[in-house]
């Protein structure tokens, strides 16, 4: 409860200072105040798939239900957080390059991670037997994350794209001045708690509908 | 531990055996493929016959004939161990890693015989010259070994799905769409010239792919097939 409060009090603050606070960025002008949503969105989505793998793995070790609606969980929140980053991103496009969408890399990247999950939804759907659905969605989660690593970091530097890259490759660091990078790491912090709270609401009510399940199966 | 693979794809090659003697026998899942293949082709032909088209677009044309031919065919070999019942006897003869390498390499061979065929006829029916042949072959191959890599675990899950009919291209084009992009591209150069640098890196690509996609393949199947 206390959490929810935090989070909800500090999100708030950091939307306010990224239109006060925070100057206009070097190159991008005042369309730059976006990517303190649109970054940490992507990666919360990238961590929210990672913790799907995570979880199917541990399903298939061990064999507990709870880490297949854990990964459930995680994969439906990484999907919505991906669905902001690709809003954002189309957004910002406009501003940047005059249009919504115009399959640039990144784009392009983002649209096979999303038809990917959507894929891991429909197989989901698709098997009736809760063990069955839970082994083959697990196997079928990894191998969607091992294309992440193509699709999100190889692909976007293999093939040109005109993407702003956050970390500077030559120099190793952040190219941002002081008090963009206070905003932008707060607004970090902030995203993380959301997804920290999400998940634990949505993971509190897949546990009870499982138990409902169970009560009615006996 | 050093000599421990070997018996795995000695008995990989058995099951690679058995499974061609039993399509020799049928000629169903090559049928399918091929008949699939020519018929797009077909169309594809008749429809833009006389106009020369640009590499881009071929490129596209190619992989998506190929694409959906494989989705047609390779679901093939496990979805008939389920149908004849003969998944238990398999599980009882072999080990899960050399029935994927034997799956595998089946699927290899099925779809490297259908470029062999389809390829060609495609370059001819389309009027099409390639610039690059050597680059344009090892696109091809390494393409085709892609498709096959992804598509036999794939294929597994859509086999104790209940093997439901449009799951597998559902399932498959999202895994392979990597692939396809890195494929098209390498082919558009191949097909109409330009720097061999520009190829370099989509035949890394889809290298690696095949690499990452066969050794999760071994590592994940296990739990597939043993249920």
């Amino acid at each position: 409860m206390i959490g929810q409060i935090i989070v909800g009090i500090w999100m708030t603050v950091v939307i306010i200072a990224s239109f006060l606070y925070m100057p206009a960025t070097q190159g991008l002008g005042e369309t730059g105040r976006i990517l303190v949503y649109h970054v940490p969105a992507a990666w919360i989505a990238v961590l929210a798939y990672l913790m799907a793998m995570v979880n199917s793995i541990a399903y298939l070790r061990h064999g507990e239900l709870r880490f297949d609606r854990q990964a459930q969980v995680n994969a439906e929140l990484g999907t919505i957080f991906c669905i902001l980053a690709t809003i954002t991103g189309a957004i910002w496009s406009r501003g940047a390059w005059g249009q919504y969408w115009n399959w640039d890399p990144r784009q392009t990247s983002i649209t096979v991670l999303l038809m990917i999950y959507a894929a891991y939804f429909v197989l989901r759907s698709a098997i009736e037997d809760t063990d069955r659905r839970a082994r083959l969605s697990a196997v079928y989660a990894i191998l969607a994350f091992l294309t992440v690593p193509f699709l999100v970091f190889i692909v976007p530097r293999v093939y040109v794209s005109l993407h702003p890259n956050l970390i500077n490759v030559s120099t190793r660091s952040f190219d941002m001045d002081r008090k963009m990078l206070v905003v932008f790491l707060s607004s970090l912090l902030a995203f993380t708690g959301l997804y920290a709270w999400m998940y634990n609401v949505q993971k509190r009510l897949e546990n009870l509908l499982y138990r409902l399940d169970m009560k009615r199966g006996e | 531990m050093a000599t421990k693979p070997l018996p795995w794809f000695r008995q990989g090659l058995a099951i690679l055996r058995k499974d061609l003697r039993i399509e020799f026998r049928t000629r169903y899942a090559y049928s399918a493929l091929v008949m699939f293949a020519i018929t797009t082709l077909v169309t594809v032909s008749f429809s833009v016959g006389g106009y020369a088209m640009d590499a881009d677009i071929t490129a596209a044309l190619l992989w998506i004939i190929l694409f959906f031919s494989a989705m047609a065919g390779l679901a093939r070999t496990f979805v008939h161990e389920e149908e004849t019942g003969t998944v238990t006897a398999l599980k009882m003869a072999a080990q899960s890693e050399p029935v994927l390498i034997g799956k595998y390499l089946f699927n290899v061979t099925l779809l490297l015989s259908l470029t062999v065929l389809v390829v060609p006829l495609f370059l001819v029916m389309l009027n099409q010259t390639v610039q690059l042949p050597i680059a344009f072959v090892a696109t091809v191959f390494l393409g085709a070994l892609g498709l096959a890599g992804a598509s036999t675990i794939l294929a597994a899950i859509v086999s104790k799905a209940g093997a439901k009919g449009s799951l597998m291209t559902v399932l498959a084009f999202p895994v392979l769409l990597p692939l396809l992009f890195a494929a098209i591209s390498a082919t558009r150069t191949a097909l109409g010239g330009g720097l061999v640098a520009n190829i370099r890196s989509d035949l890394l690509l889809l290298f690696f792919y095949n690499g990452v996609a066969v050794v999760a393949s071994l590592l994940l199947f296990e739990y597939i097939w043993n249920e």
